[in-house]
C-alpha cells in the first residue's frame, strides 16, 4: 500500500540519488586526475634538471653526484639490457607453459598443479626474490666467473636477468596460455582430418592464429621487467657505469632511484635528476604497457 | 617407402616438441622449489616466540624479533584499504554503469594505465606529495602509496564482477519502484560480493610485499609505532634492509621475517580463492 | 465498459529514432485479465514496459502520448510511485538470489525502506504466497534462500513478490515461456483467480494461453494495435483480416 508518508519520502530520494550518482561520477574521475597528477609532479620536481641538462641528460653517461653531472645513459642501458636479456631467457619457458596449459592439458591435476606454481611464481614478492638470490644465485654465479676467468662479484647484469627473466615467466605465460585456449576448435579439427600430427597443428594453426595474443603478452612481460626494483637492486651490483660485458655491476632506471633517493639532499639537482630518471621509467613502461593491452583489446573484438 | 620415414620423421618431431615443451614447463617449477624450500628451511629455525612478539635489539645483542613489522604491515594494509576500497568500488560501479562515452573510457585507460606504473614510481610520487609536507616519512605516506596501488586491482574486478551480473536482477528490483542507488547497494553489490571481496583480497596480497614504494614514505623503523605520522616498520623492509647487511643474526631473522611474508602472501591469494568459491551467488 | 483501471491515449514509444509503438489507444479494464498477443517484434513487451516506465530506462529510448493510470497520468508522476502501484512478473524467473524466500515476497517495501510492523509484514507474506499458491510449499523454508526452488515454483515467488506491493495492475511478460508445461498450467491457473484482487495485463505469443486464460485480448502488428475486445468474440469472429490470419497461424 502506497500511502502519502511514502510520496513524501520517494521525493527524498531523489536526492540521494543525485548525490549517488555524483559519487560515482566523482570516483570516476579521481582516477584521471590521480594521473594526471602523477604526471604532472614527476614532470615539475625534474624540471631543474631537464633545465640543466636538457638532451643530454638522456645521452650523458656520467652520473656523478660529487660533481652534479647527471646522464642517465648507464641506467637506460642497464635496464633495457636487463629487461630484454631477461625476455629472451624467459620466453622458451613462458611460451612452454602457455603450451602446455592451452593445448596439451587443459584440464586435470597436471594442469592444476602448474596453474599454482605460475600463481605463486607471480605472488612471491620481489623482495624475496631478490634475497634468496643473494644466497643461492649470486654465489653460482661467482663460481661461474670464477671458471670462465672473469672478476667474480657475483653481482652484476647477468645475475639480475636471470632473477627477472624468472619473475616475468608467469605474465606472458597467463596470457599465452588464454590465447591459445581461445583458438576455435573447429581450425584444429580441419588440421587433424588433413592428417597433422600435434606439433603441426600448434605450429601451423595455433601459433598464427594467437600471434598477437602472444606477442601482447610478451609485451607485457617486458613492462613489468622494465619497472621491477627490488630483487634487480639487490643483483645487480650498484655502479652507475655503463656495463662493459653481461657479467659487469651496473645499475637501472628503478634501482638508481632505489639506492640513491633517501640520500639526496632535498631540493638538489641530484633529486631533481633522480625523479627525472624516474619520469623516463613512467613513461617508458606506460608506453609499452599500452601498446600491449591494445593489443589484447584488438584481439578480444576479433575472437 | 619414402612416404613411410616422411610420417616417422614427423611423428618424431611431434614427440620431440612435447618433450620440450613439458621439460621447460616442468623446469620453470624449479626456482619455485628452491625458494619455497631455503625459505622454510632456514626460516623456520629462525621463528621462535620471542621471533613473533619482540622488538628487533640492537647489533651484536642476538636475539630480538619482528613484532613491530608485523603491526606495521597490519597498520599499513588497514590504511591503504581504507583509502582505496571505498573510492575503487564506487569507481568500479561507475565503470560497469557506463559502458560507452568518453569519460569512461579514459576513465579505463587510466586504470590500465596506474596499473603498469612501477611502485618505485609511486613512491617518489607520495614522498613528494605527503613526505615533504609533512617533512618526515610515515606510516600514512606508506599507507597512501599503497592504496594507489591497490585501486587498479579493486577497480577492475568490481567492474567485471557487476558485469556479470545479469540485468534481470537489475530489472527485478527497479519494477519494484526501487530507485537506482538503492538497486545498486542493496541488490546488485551484495549479488557481486564474491567478486569483489576476491579483488580486495588480491590486491592486499600484492601490496603486503611491495618494498619499493616504501623505501621512501614508510621508511622503517626499530621501534613499535602507533603514530601514524611517524615512520613504521613492515615485513618487506625488514627483509631488504637485514637481508643486504653484513650481520649473521639480521641474515637469520631476514628468513624468518621472508617465511612469515611468504606465509602472509601465499595465505591471502588462497583465501582469496575460497572467497571465490564459497561466496558465489548462483543466479 | 465500466471504468478502466488504464487508459492508453495516442501513444508512441521510441527507441532513439526507430518508432516502435504507432498510436496506441487502449482501455484495460479493472479486475480482468486482458492478453496482449502478436508476433515477434510487434511491440507487445515494448507497450508493457511502457505502462510501468521501464521502457525509458533504455538509453535512447523516449515516448509520447499519455497512459492514466485511475485518471492518474503516469508520465507526469515520480516512475518509482508508479512502479510501486504496477508490478511485473518477467520471462526468466528472477528471485533476489541474495535474499531468503521471505525477505524476497516483501523485497519491495525492505528496498525501498518502507517501515511496517513485523506481525503486519508477516500477513503480507503469507497472503502473498497464498494467492500465488506457493504457501504450502515453502511455509517451512521460509528463511531459506530460493534458490532450491524449481522454475515454476520461482516464478510463482516472484508474482508474490509482485502481489505484496498491493499494485492496482500486474503485468506479465510472457511468464510461462521458460517452463514446463506443468508449471505453466499452474500459473495459469493463478492468472484466473488472482483478478479478483489485481487486473492482470499479460503478454504472451502463444494464442492458445491467450484463449485459455484472458477475458478481454489486444492483438499487436509491427507496432500498432489491430484489434481490441472480449476474447471469447475475438478468437471466434476476429474484425479485422490480420487478426483472423495470425489466429489461423498464417504467420507468427
Amino acid at each position: 500500500m502506497i500511502t502519502d508518508k511514502t510520496e513524501k519520502k520517494v521525493d527524498k530520494t531523489h536526492i540521494s540519488e543525485s548525490i549517488f550518482r555524483k559519487i560515482l561520477y566523482l570516483s570516476g574521475v579521481f582516477m584521471l586526475f590521480l594521473l594526471f597528477a602523477i604526471f604532472l609532479t614527476l614532470l615539475i620536481r625534474s624540471l631543474p634538471a631537464i633545465r640543466s641538462f636538457g638532451l643530454s641528460f638522456l645521452y650523458g653517461s656520467k652520473w656523478d653526484p660529487v660533481l652534479s653531472e647527471f646522464g642517465s645513459l648507464p641506467f637506460i642501458i642497464g635496464t633495457l639490457i636487463t629487461s630484454f636479456i631477461a625476455l629472451i631467457i624467459s620466453i622458451p619457458f613462458s611460451f612452454s607453459i602457455s603450451i602446455f596449459l592451452g593445448e596439451y592439458f587443459r584440464e586435470g591435476i597436471l594442469s592444476s598443479v602448474l596453474k599454482s606454481v605460475t600463481e605463486l611464481l607471480a605472488g612471491i614478492p620481489s623482495v624475496i626474490y631478490g634475497f634468496c638470490s643473494i644466497f643461492i644465485l649470486v654465489p653460482a654465479v661467482r663460481a661461474l666467473e670464477m671458471k670462465i676467468g672473469v672478476t667474480p662479484l657475483g653481482v652484476g647484469i647477468f645475475t639480475a636477468s636471470i632473477v627477472l627473466s624468472i619473475m616475468i615467466i608467469p605474465y606472458s605465460a597467463s596470457l599465452g596460455r588464454e590465447v591459445i585456449q581461445l583458438v576455435p576448435s573447429e581450425l584444429k579439427e580441419a588440421a587433424y582430418s588433413l592428417g597433422a600430427t600435434r606439433y603441426e597443428v600448434i605450429k601451423e594453426v595455433i601459433l598464427p592464429y594467437a600471434r598477437s595474443g602472444i606477442f601482447a603478452g610478451v609485451l607485457l612481460s617486458l613492462g613489468r621487467a622494465l619497472g621491477e626494483t627490488m630483487a634487480v637492486t639487490m643483483v645487480i651490483g650498484n655502479k652507475n657505469a655503463i656495463p662493459k660485458d653481461i657479467f659487469s655491476p651496473s645499475n637501472t632506471m628503478a634501482s638508481v632511484i632505489a639506492n640513491e633517493f633517501m640520500e639526496a639532499s632535498p631540493g638538489s639537482i641530484h633529486l631533481s635528476s633522480l625523479v627525472g630518471v624516474g619520469l623516463l621509467l613512467f613513461v617508458i613502461t606506460t608506453i609499452v604497457n599500452i601498446i600491449g593491452r591494445y593489443i589484447i583489446k584488438r584481439l578480444s573484438v576479433e575472437v | 617407402m619414402k612416404d613411410q620415414s616422411n610420417i616417422r620423421f614427423r611423428i618424431t618431431k611431434d614427440i620431440i616438441f612435447k618433450g620440450f615443451i613439458v621439460l621447460f614447463s616442468v623446469l620453470s617449477g624449479i626456482p619455485l622449489i628452491v625458494i619455497l624450500y631455503f625459505i622454510i628451511k632456514n626460516g623456520i629455525s629462525a621463528i621462535n616466540w620471542e621471533f613473533i612478539t619482540s622488538l628487533p635489539k640492537p647489533v651484536g645483542e642476538p636475539g630480538g624479533g619482528v613484532l613491530n613489522a608485523i603491526i606495521g604491515t597490519i597498520i599499513l594494509i588497514v590504511i591503504s584499504s581504507i583509502i582505496s576500497v571505498p573510492i575503487g568500488i564506487f569507481a568500479g560501479i561507475y565503470l560497469a554503469e557506463n559502458k560507452q562515452g568518453k569519460v569512461p573510457y579514459f576513465v579505463r585507460l587510466c586504470v590500465e594505465v596506474l596499473q603498469g606504473v612501477p611502485s618505485i614510481v609511486i613512491g617518489i610520487i607520495v614522498y613528494a606529495w605527503v613526505v615533504m609536507p609533512l617533512k618526515s616519512p610515515s606510516a600514512l605516506s606508506g599507507g597512501i602509496a599503497l592504496g594507489i596501488m591497490m585501486l587498479p586491482v579493486i577497480i577492475r574486478s568490481t567492474e567485471e564482477t557487476i558485469r556479470l551480473i545479469p540485468n534481470s536482477l537489475r530489472e527485478a528490483s527497479l519494477a519494484l519502484g526501487v530507485p537506482y542507488f538503492r538497486t545498486i547497494l542493496k541488490v546488485i553489490l551484495p549479488a557481486g560480493i564474491s567478486g569483489i571481496s576476491t579483488g580486495i583480497l588480491l590486491s592486499v596480497a600484492r601490496i603486503a610485499g611491495e618494498t619499493a614504494p616504501l623505501l621512501f614514505t614508510a621508511f622503517g623503523s626499530n621501534f613499535m609505532n602507533w603514530n601514524i605520522l611517524k615512520p613504521i616498520a613492515s615485513l618487506p623492509l625488514v627483509i631488504f634492509n637485514y637481508a643486504t647487511s653484513p650481520y649473521e643474526e639480521w641474515i637469520t631473522l631476514a628468513w624468518g621475517t621472508s617465511f612469515v611474508l611468504v606465509v602472509l602472501v601465499l595465505g591471502l591469494n588462497l583465501l582469496a580463492k575460497i572467497v571465490a568459491r564459497k561466496w558465489k551467488v548462483q543466479f | 465498459m465500466e471504468s478502466p483501471v488504464l487508459r492508453i491515449e495516442n501513444f508512441y514509444a521510441y527507441f532513439g529514432d526507430n518508432c516502435v509503438l504507432k498510436n496506441v489507444n487502449l482501455s484495460i479494464p479493472k479486475n480482468k485479465a486482458t492478453a496482449i498477443m502478436g508476433p515477434s517484434g510487434c511491440g507487445k513487451t515494448t507497450l508493457i514496459r511502457c505502462i510501468n516506465r521501464m521502457h525509458e530506462l533504455t538509453l535512447g529510448a523516449t515516448v509520447s502520448g499519455k497512459i492514466y493510470l485511475l485518471d492518474e497520468d503516469i508520465y507526469a508522476t515520480n516512475p518509482i510511485i508508479v512502479r510501486r502501484k504496477i508490478g511485473m512478473v518477467f520471462q526468466r524467473p528472477n528471485p533476489f538470489p541474495t535474499m531468503s524466500i521471505y525477505d524476497n515476497v516483501i523485497a519491495g517495501y525492505k528496498l525501498n525502506g518502507i517501515k511496517i510492523a513485523k506481525n503486519e509484514l508477516e500477513k503480507i507474506v503469507e497472503e502473498s504466497l497464498r494467492k500465488a499458491a506457493l504457501w504450502d510449499e515453502v511455509k517451512d523454508f521460509l528463511h531459506r534462500k530460493g534458490s532450491f526452488l524449481s522454475g515454476g515454483q520461482q516464478q510463482r515467488l516472484c508474482l508474490a513478490r509482485a502481489l505484496a506491493m498491493r499494485p492496482e495492475i500486474i503485468l506479465l511478460d510472457e511468464p510461462t515461456s521458460a517452463l514446463d508445461p506443468k508449471s505453466t498450467a499452474s500459473i495459469e491457473e493463478l492468472i484466473t483467480e488472482l483478478v479478483d484482487y489485481v487486473t492482470i495485463i499479460i503478454v504472451t505469443h502463444n494464442t492458445a494461453q491467450a484463449a485459455r486464460i484472458s477475458d478481454f485480448t489486444a492483438f499487436m502488428y509491427l507496432g500498432e494495435l489491430i484489434e481490441f475486445g472480449p476474447t471469447e468474440k475475438m478468437f471466434t469472429v476476429p474484425k479485422d483480416k490480420r487478426t483472423e490470419e495470425y489466429l489461423g497461424g498464417k504467420f507468427g
